[in-house]
C-alpha cells in the first residue's frame, strides 16, 4: 500500500530578516523561533529563581541564622514563587506547545503568528516589569498569592506590590492570546485526515489547557486590576480598614489559583503520553479515556477553590463541598498513571534520560498527589497550612510533575528542535543528581511541615531534628544546583557540537518527526493523509499500518 | 477563524465581567451601599442611553446586512451610525461620572463607588475600544477595501460589539435596576 501525500496548502508565511541575526530574533513571527525564545526566557527566569531559592536555603541552613534579614526573605520567597510559576512554568510549557502544535497537526504556522509574537513579548516584558521593582524600592513581598489586606498599600509600603500588579497583568494577557491562537490554530489547521480522535495526545491537552487559560486567567485579571486601583486610586475592594474584603482576593485568587495548577500541569501530561510511547514502542493504552479524562479534570479544576480557603473559616457546609469535590479530581488524574503504566506493560522499553524523567514524574507525583488529597480533608488541612508540609506538596506536583515533564521533553525534543542529541550520559548524571538533590530536599520538609515548622520563616529556633533536617534539605537544593549546571554544561557543549543525519533518532510516531530535524522555515511541503492516531509509525510501517 | 477566535475572546471578557459583576453584588450589603446607589443613580437617564447602545446593535446589524449585499454606500451610512450611537452613549456616561464626582461620589469615597466605577469604566473602556475599530471599518469601508463579501471582517467585529452591548444590558441590570426589585 502506498500513503497518499498531499501537497501543504500555501500559506502566506512571514518573511524573516535573515541577514540581521538581532533584528530577526526580534521581529520574527515564526513559531518555532517564538517557541525558542519562549523556552530562552523561562531558562533566563529558571536561572533567577533558582538563585533566589539557594539563596533562601542557605539561610535556613542552620537555626537563627542572620545572612538575610526578615524583609529581604519576604521578597525572595515571593519573587522565587511568581518567577517560577508565571515566568518559568508558563513561558516553558507555552513556549513548547507554540513550537510542536503546528507540526504535530501538519500546519506550517499558527493560526495567528503576529498574535503569537504579541504574546511572547507581553510576557517577557511582564517579567522583566516584575524584576524591574527590585531598582524601583523593593520587591513584592506578600507571597505569590499576595493575600489582603497585607498587599494594601498601608501594609505593604515599598511599590513593589504595583509590579507584580502590572507584570502579572501583561503575562496575564500574554497568556490569554496565546490560549487563544492555541485553540484555534487546532480547532482548524489540522491536515486532512487528522480528526479530533486521531489528535496526538500532547495536542489534546494543548487544547484543553487553551480553553483552561481563556476561562482561568480573567479572574486573576480581574483580581490585579482592582487592587491596581486599591492601591494607586485608594479603590476600597480588599482595603478592609475602609470596609473591603479579604475574602473577596482569596476567592478571585484561587478561581485563577487552581485552575492553574492543571494549567501547569496538563501540557506535561502531554509530554508524558508521548514519550510513554515512543520510549516504550507501544501506542497508548485507553487513548480516549486519557483524552475524556482531561475534559473532565479541566471542567472540575474550576469547581474545587475554595480548598485553598479551608482556614479562613467559610463553614463545614463550603469546606465539605470543596473538600469532597477535591477529592474527586483524584480520580480521573490517577486512572491516568495506570494508563500510562499500562502503555509501558510489554514493551520494548529504552531508558532514555527522557524517558527516566517520564518513569520518576509516576513516582514523584504520586507522591504529591497523595499528600495533596490529604490536604482536601479539612481537619487534615487546618493542622498543616502553611507549613512546611504545604513546601513540600507544591514542590512534588510542581517539580515532580511539570518540571520533570520539561525536562522530559527537553532531552526528547531536544533533536528535533536544534538537530543536535543531547549527550546521554551526561544527561543521565543530570537525571540522577537531580532526582537525589528533589528528594532529599523536599522529602524530609513533610516530617518539617508535621513537627510544626511554618512556612516562609526566614529563621527559626534550635528546636531537635530543625537544624538536622533543614541542613539536609540545603543540601539537597545544592546538588540540585550541581545538576543544573551539569545540564547548562550539557546543552552548550551540544550546541558547539555536531549534527545528526538521522532525523528522527528515537524512531517516534506523530508528524513533527515527519518534518527536517530542524524543520524548514516552511514546516512541511507535503504531508501525508492522516489516517490513524500514529501517522509517522504508518508512513514508516506501511505494510502495518493502524487502524484507528 | 477570525469569527472563532473572536468568539473565544468574548468568551474570555465574558468571564472578566462576571468577575466584576460578581465583585459588585459582592458589596451589596456593605456600608451605606444601596442608600448610595439610591441616591445617586438615575435609572432614567441611563436607561436612555442605554436604548441608545441597544440601538447601535441594530444599526450594526443593518451595516452587516449591506456588507453582505455589497451596497457600500448603505453600509457606510449605518456605520456612522453605529459610531454616532456608540459616542453618545460614552459621552452620557462621561457626563453621568461628571455628575457623580460633582455629588462628591468617586473611586476613593466608598465600596460603592469602587465598584460602581470600575464595572461602568471597564464597560466603557469597551465600547471605546469599539468605537476605535468600528472607526478603522468606516475607513476600510469607504476606501473600498471591505467589497469582498467573503470578508469575515466586518462579521468578526460585530461579535465584538454585540457581546459590548449584551454586557451592558447585565451590568445595567445589575446596576441599576436590581436596586428596585430587591
Ligand atoms: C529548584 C529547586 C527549588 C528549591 C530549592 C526551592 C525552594 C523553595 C523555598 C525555600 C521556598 C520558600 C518556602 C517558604 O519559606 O515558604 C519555596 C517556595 C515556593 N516555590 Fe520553590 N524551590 C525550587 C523550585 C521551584 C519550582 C521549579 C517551582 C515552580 C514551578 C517552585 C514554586 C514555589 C512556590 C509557588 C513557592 C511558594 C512561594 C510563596 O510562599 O509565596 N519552586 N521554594
Ligand atoms: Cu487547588
Amino acid at each position: 500500500m502506498k500513503a497518499i501525500l498531499l501537497d501543504n496548502i500555501e500559506h502566506d508565511l512571514p518573511v524573516a530578516h535573515k541577514d540581521r541575526v538581532l533584528l530577526r530574533w526580534l521581529s520574527t513571527v515564526d513559531h518555532k523561533e517564538l517557541g525558542i525564545l519562549y523556552l530562552l526566557a523561562a531558562l533566563l527566569f529558571f536561572i533567577i529563581g533558582g538563585t533566589e531559592a539557594l539563596l533562601m536555603r542557605t539561610q535556613l541552613a542552620v537555626a537563627n541564622n542572620h545572612l538575610l534579614g526578615p524583609e529581604a526573605y519576604n521578597q525572595l520567597f515571593t519573587m522565587h514563587g511568581v518567577t517560577m510559576i508565571f515566568f518559568v512554568m508558563m513561558p516553558a510549557l507555552l513556549g513548547l506547545t507554540v513550537y510542536l502544535t503546528p507540526l504535530m497537526i501538519g500546519a506550517n504556522e499558527m493560526a495567528f503568528p503576529r498574535v503569537n509574537a504579541f504574546s511572547f513579548w507581553m510576557t517577557f516584558f511582564g517579567g522583566l516589569l516584575l524584576y524591574f521593582s527590585f531598582a524601583a524600592g523593593g520587591a513584592p513581598n506578600a507571597g505569590w498569592f499576595n493575600y489582603a489586606p497585607l498587599n494594601q498599600s498601608q501594609y505593604s509600603t515599598s511599590p513593589g506590590i504595583n509590579y507584580y500588579a502590572m507584570g502579572l497583568l501583561l503575562g496575564g494577557i500574554g497568556s490569554v492570546t496565546t490560549g487563544i491562537n492555541i485553540v484555534v490554530t487546532i480547532l482548524k489547521l489540522r491536515v486532512k485526515g487528522m480528526t479530533l480522535k486521531r489528535l496526538p495526545l500532547f495536542v489534546w491537552m494543548a487544547l484543553v489547557n487553551g480553553f483552561l487559560i481563556i476561562a482561568a486567567l480573567p479572574s486573576l485579571n480581574a483580581a490585579l486590576s482592582m487592587l491596581l486601583l486599591d492601591r494607586l486610586l485608594d479603590a476600597h475592594f480588599f482595603n478592609t480598614t475602609s470596609g473591603g474584603s479579604a475574602l473577596l482576593w482569596q476567592h478571585l485568587f484561587w478561581m485563577f489559583g487552581h485552575p492553574e495548577v492543571y494549567i501547569l500541569i496538563l501540557p506535561a501530561f502531554g509530554i508524558y503520553s508521548e514519550v510513554f510511547q515512543v520510549f516504550s514502542q507501544k501506542k497508548i493504552f485507553g487513548y480516549a479515556f486519557v483524552a475524556a479524562s482531561s475534559v473532565a479534570i479541566g471542567l472540575l479544576s474550576f469547581g474545587v477553590w475554595a480548598h485553598h480557603m479551608f482556614a479562613a473559616g467559610l463553614g463545614n457546609t463550603m469546606n465539605s463541598f470543596f473538600g469532597a469535590s477535591s477529592m474527586l479530581i483524584g480520580i480521573p488524574t490517577g486512572i491516568k498513571i495506570f494508563n500510562w503504566i499500562a502503555t509501558m506493560y510489554g514493551g520494548r522499553i529504552r531508558l532514555t534520560t527522557s524517558m527516566l524523567f517520564a518513569v520518576a514524574f509516576l513516582i514523584e507525583f504520586t507522591i504529591g498527589g497523595l499528600t495533596g488529597i490529604a490536604f482536601s480533608i479539612v481537619p487534615i488541612d487546618w493542622q498543616l497550612t502553611d507549613s512546611y508540609y504545604v513546601v513540600a506538596h507544591l514542590h512534588y506536583v510542581i517539580l515532580g510533575g511539570s518540571l520533570f515533564g520539561l525536562f522530559s521533553a527537553l532531552f526528547y525534543w531536544f533533536p528535533k528542535i536544534s538537530g543536535r542529541m543531547l549527550n546521554e550520559k551526561l544527561g543521565k548524571w543530570f537525571f540522577w543528581l537531580f532526582v537525589a538533590g528533589f528528594n532529599l530536599t523536599f522529602f524530609l520538609q513533610h516530617f518539617l511541615g508535621l513537627m510544626g515548622m511554618p512556612r516562609r520563616v526566614y529563621t527559626y529556633q534550635n528546636i531537635p531534628y530543625y537544624t538536622l533536617l533543614n541542613l539536609l534539605s540545603t543540601a539537597g537544593a545544592y546538588l540540585m544546583a550541581a545538576a543544573v549546571m551539569v545540564l547548562l554544561y550539557n546543552i552548550y557543549k551540544t550546541v558547539k557540537g555536531e549534527k545528526i543525519k538521522n532525523k528522527d533518532p528515537w524512531n517516534a510516531f506523530t508528524l513533527e518527526w515527519y518534518a527536517d530535524s530542524p524543520p524548514c522555515q516552511k514546516n512541511f511541503e507535503n504531508v501525508p493523509v492522516v489516517t490513524s492516531r500514529r501517522p509517522f509509525y504508518d508512513l514508516k510501517n506501511l505494510e502495518k499500518r493502524d487502524v484507528d | 477563524m477570525n469569527r472563532l477566535m473572536m468568539k473565544l475572546t468574548i468568551g474570555s471578557e465574558a468571564v472578566f465581567f462576571i468577575c466584576l459583576i460578581v465583585s459588585y453584588l459582592f458589596f451589596w450589603k456593605s456600608g451605606n451601599f444601596q442608600q448610595e446607589a439610591a441616591a445617586h443613580l438615575h435609572i432614567k437617564t441611563t436607561g436612555l442611553f442605554t436604548v441608545l447602545l441597544l440601538g447601535s446593535s441594530f444599526t450594526f446589524w443593518r451595516a452587516e446586512k449591506a456588507h453582505s449585499q455589497q451596497n457600500n454606500k448603505g453600509m457606510k451610512g449605518w456605520l456612522i451610525a453605529t459610531i454616532l450611537l456608540g459616542g453618545i452613549f460614552l459621552a452620557g456616561q462621561g457626563r453621568e461620572y461628571y455628575n457623580l464626582i460633582n455629588e462628591n461620589v468617586w473611586i476613593s469615597k466608598s465600596e460603592f463607588g469602587s465598584s460602581f466605577y470600575t464595572l461602568t469604566g471597564f464597560h466603557g473602556l469597551h465600547v471605546f475600544i469599539g468605537l476605535i475599530v468600528l472607526l478603522i471599518v468606516l475607513l476600510l469601508t469607504m476606501n473600498g477595501y471591505l467589497r469582498d463579501k467573503g470578508s469575515t471582517v466586518v462579521s468578526t467585529v460585530g461579535i465584538y460589539w454585540h457581546f459590548v452591548d449584551a454586557v451592558w444590558i447585565f451590568v445595567f441590570t445589575t446596576v441599576y435596576v436590581l436596586p428596585y426589585l430587591l
